[in-house]
């Protein structure tokens, strides 16, 4: 998402928190997807194992990426699709474009992609002049809307039925207002059914590609998908380069990890496994498809073998739904295209510290996102990793922007704090400090934070270590 | 991180580690947790040298200061005795992050043994000691918050309900949401004040729906905030940890 005014937390976080519609929306979305995922998963023993599955399904490929790549490309090449690669984002959606050129096409039939979110595909193009309309219900919606999606799965999870129905009788010319869900879908299926047949080029994610087999793996719910890929005569799907896997029988664990963990379904309603364009004697399907393979800084993230873990995302996006940050915040607030937990570690990793290492510091580490990761990320070690990044520590020192969040009175307060508490007689000092002074101290800068919503800690009279001299407890 | 751990046999001396915390706010509740333990027939050794485990400069990416402060640790336990931690949190760091924290440095080997000795309070009375306790108090509702480590890291929750259980005049009122982070966080209560707040509210509201007079937990940290918020919203529900809630109720 191209952002028009810099990044702002704070002030993105204040808004969001005082937005109490924004709050009720999204609690209630994220505890239904809660509750359907661990029904879904009720067998703890069968999940612990398919996590387990998954997570050494992804690392094998990311431990062998450049020879899986190459033979995606070569077995792609011989089904008959087309393979374009791209280092950067400008470099992708120039390959869209001349795409489109080349077909003379003035409008795009979009699948959900997160990829082309990164890209800012819908901008650029539109820049260009060519029309582009998402068809994934939740995309379709907050593109009339105008905004980016504020969550990886369910994009416009942050509005209610109200607010939708208002978006389309305002947006869609001789729509009614109504609240009636199945009015709104019929609704969105008419305006969507014309596009279907007049768009020249359609577009989709790839959620894995199999080296193997040369196969392009999408999940949906809607079938819209399936339209994109298949009614507009060129194809063109897009894809992150850490979507690839080995073999055709590694696809199962990872599809059912997906869908449960995404929206506790134990398949969806769509999956579509692309692996040519139309062949002779074939009744349909696209005349050409093209797969862009995107880096966009993955492979520098592929080069840490800590970091690299996070490139085994699925972008199921659960660990959205299971941050207590992420459910009173919403996706918009954290400024960039992904949100959550994954967010606070992929993004200052793409896009630098400086710009957005204060991300990591959305989370109270309490670890439910890492507890639920179906291909367990150690989300919590990543964003302590890009918080220790962020102030310049230790020998990592790999993420663009290192130490670009180190503040003089953070790291001399830090200073002070491990000198107190290295030495126990300065220790010892300190706490006697605290127990005299300590409930009088004047409410500034943390304290001043801490009692917004709190009272001020009170320090006790005597330390546990006076009362363990007074009740003779042995030192040794 | 922790489902099939295999505990020790009961030893004749134990070290305790008090925890920050504890030593300059919640003093009575170390205390009370040594003497339990000195009621189960053990020694209990209070290493003067203790401080900090080290974590709210290993949350916050300060993690050279944070080593620091762990060697202190690590030099103040010297022998194998079991260290008993009165936090999941401050437990978890020392079993779980240290060896992290010091992996390919020379002191990795030392780290790695010394988490093997970290119990929190709980599941060392559980586990280890197989505590049994009388109830003397007059009959108490009582609801219990879990912190975030001491359920996910060191999957204690079931260890300190378990010691509650065994109350016989309290009756346990489970908490909504109780698997959802009260907002401590440590320095994300001051870093991110505005979230860290909602959620705290969130959790004293559900605290306060199950009408219960007290609060139990088993981590000062959380307890600090927790009844920080029921002050500020004047909701009379006292917070207490379990060591000091369980040494009164067995000494009425």
């Amino acid at each position: 998402m191209p952002e028009t005014q810099p990044f702002d937390f704070k002030a993105n976080i204040k808004k969001a928190l005082a937005d109490k519609q924004l709050g009720k929306n999204l609690k209630s979305a994220m505890d239904g997807l809660r509750v359907k995922r661990r029904a879904v998963f009720a067998d703890t023993d069968e999940l612990a194992a398919l996590r387990a599955q998954g997570e050494a399904v992804k690392q094998r490929a990311l431990s062998r990426l450049p020879e899986l790549l190459t033979q995606l490309e070569a077995k792609c090449t011989a089904n008959g699709i087309q393979v374009h690669w791209a280092e950067t984002v400008e470099e992708a959606n120039r390959t869209v474009l001349n795409i489109m050129q080349r077909h003379d096409a003035t409008l795009m039939v979009k699948g959900k992609s997160m990829l082309s979110e990164e890209m800012g595909l819908n901008h650029f193009l539109e820049d260009q002049g060519q029309e582009v309309l998402e068809t994934d219900l939740g995309e379709f919606i907050i593109q009339l809307a105008g905004e980016p999606p504020s969550h990886i799965i369910v994009p416009a999870v942050h509005k209610n039925k109200d607010q939708i129905a208002r978006i389309f009788q305002e947006k869609i010319p001789d729509t009614p207002y109504t609240e009636d869900v199945d009015a709104l879908n019929a609704i969105a299926r008419k305006t969507l059914r014309q596009k279907f047949f007049s768009g020249q080029v359609g577009l989709s994610g790839v959620n894995f590609a199999v080296a193997e087999t040369g196969t392009l793996c999408l999940v949906e719910n809607e079938g819209n998908g399936r339209m994109c890929t298949t009614v507009p005569p060129v194809h063109i799907a897009v894809m992150g380069l850490e979507k690839v896997v080995e073999k055709l029988e590694e696809v199962p664990p990872l599809l059912r990890l997906l869908t449960g963990s995404a929206t506790g379904q134990l398949i969806t309603t769509y999956f579509n496994m692309i692996t040519s364009p139309r062949r002779p004697g074939e009744k349909d399907g696209p005349l050409e498809v093209h797969l862009l393979i995107l880096d966009n800084g993955r492979s520098a993230i592929l080069d840490d073998p800590e970091l690299r873990r996070s490139l085994q995302c699925i972008r199921c996006g659960t660990c959205l739904n299971h941050c207590p940050v992420y459910v009173r915040i919403g996706g918009h607030a954290y400024g960039f295209v992904y949100p959550g937990p994954i967010g606070e570690v992929i993004t200052p990793q793409f896009e630098g510290l400086e710009k957005a290492g204060d991300l990591a510091s959305a989370s109270s580490l309490c670890q439910a996102c890492g507890e639920v990761c179906p291909v367990k990320i150690p989300l919590p070690d990543l964003i302590r990793r890009m918080r220790r990044e962020g102030v310049g520590q230790g020998e990592d020192g790999c993420v663009r922007g290192f130490g670009t969040k180190r503040h003089l009175l953070e790291v001399l307060a830090w200073k002070a704090w491990a000198l107190v508490n290295r030495y126990p007689r300065l220790n010892a000092i300190n706490n006697l400090v605290l127990s005299r002074v300590g409930n009088r101290m004047p409410r500034l800068g943390p304290l001043a934070a801490w009692t917004t919503g709190r009272t001020a800690p009170r320090f006790a009279p005597k330390s546990l270590h006076q009362l363990a001299d007074e009740e003779g407890l042995p030192h040794a | 991180m922790d489902s099939k751990r295999t505990y020790p046999a009961k030893p004749d001396s134990v070290y305790f580690f008090g925890t920050c915390l504890v030593e300059s706010a919640y003093p009575q509740a170390g205390m009370a947790a040594m003497r339990l333990l000195k009621e189960e027939g053990l020694r209990v050794v209070f290493p003067r040298q203790q401080t900090c485990c080290g974590q709210p400069a290993y949350n916050s990416g300060f993690a050279e200061e944070a080593r620091q402060v762990a060697r202190t640790q690590l030099a103040a336990f010297p022998r194998d005795y079991p260290v008993v931690v009165p936090s999941g949190s401050c437990a978890g760091m020392m079993r779980h992050h240290y060896p992290y924290l010091f992996a390919g440095r020379p002191e990795w080997e030392q780290t790695r043994r010394f988490a093997e000795r970290v119990f929190e309070f709980t599941e060392f009375m559980r586990h280890v000691m197989g505590a049994t306790f009388e109830d003397k108090g007059p009959p108490l509702r009582v609801t219990w918050h879990s912190s975030c480590h001491a359920m996910r890291e060191m999957q204690v929750t079931e260890d300190s309900k378990a010691l509650l259980r065994q109350l016989g005049r309290v009756e346990l009122i489970e908490l909504e949401r109780e698997d959802e982070c009260c907002g401590f966080g440590g320095t994300f209560a001051v870093k991110q004040p505005a979230i860290s707040s909602a959620m705290v509210y969130d959790k004293t509201e559900d605290i306060r729906q199950t009408g219960a007079e007290r609060v139990i937990a088993g981590d000062c940290g959380c307890l600090l905030n927790i009844t920080g918020n029921l002050e500020h919203r004047h909701i009379p529900v006292r917070g207490q940890h379990i060591a000091e809630f369980i040494w009164e109720r067995t000494h009425a």
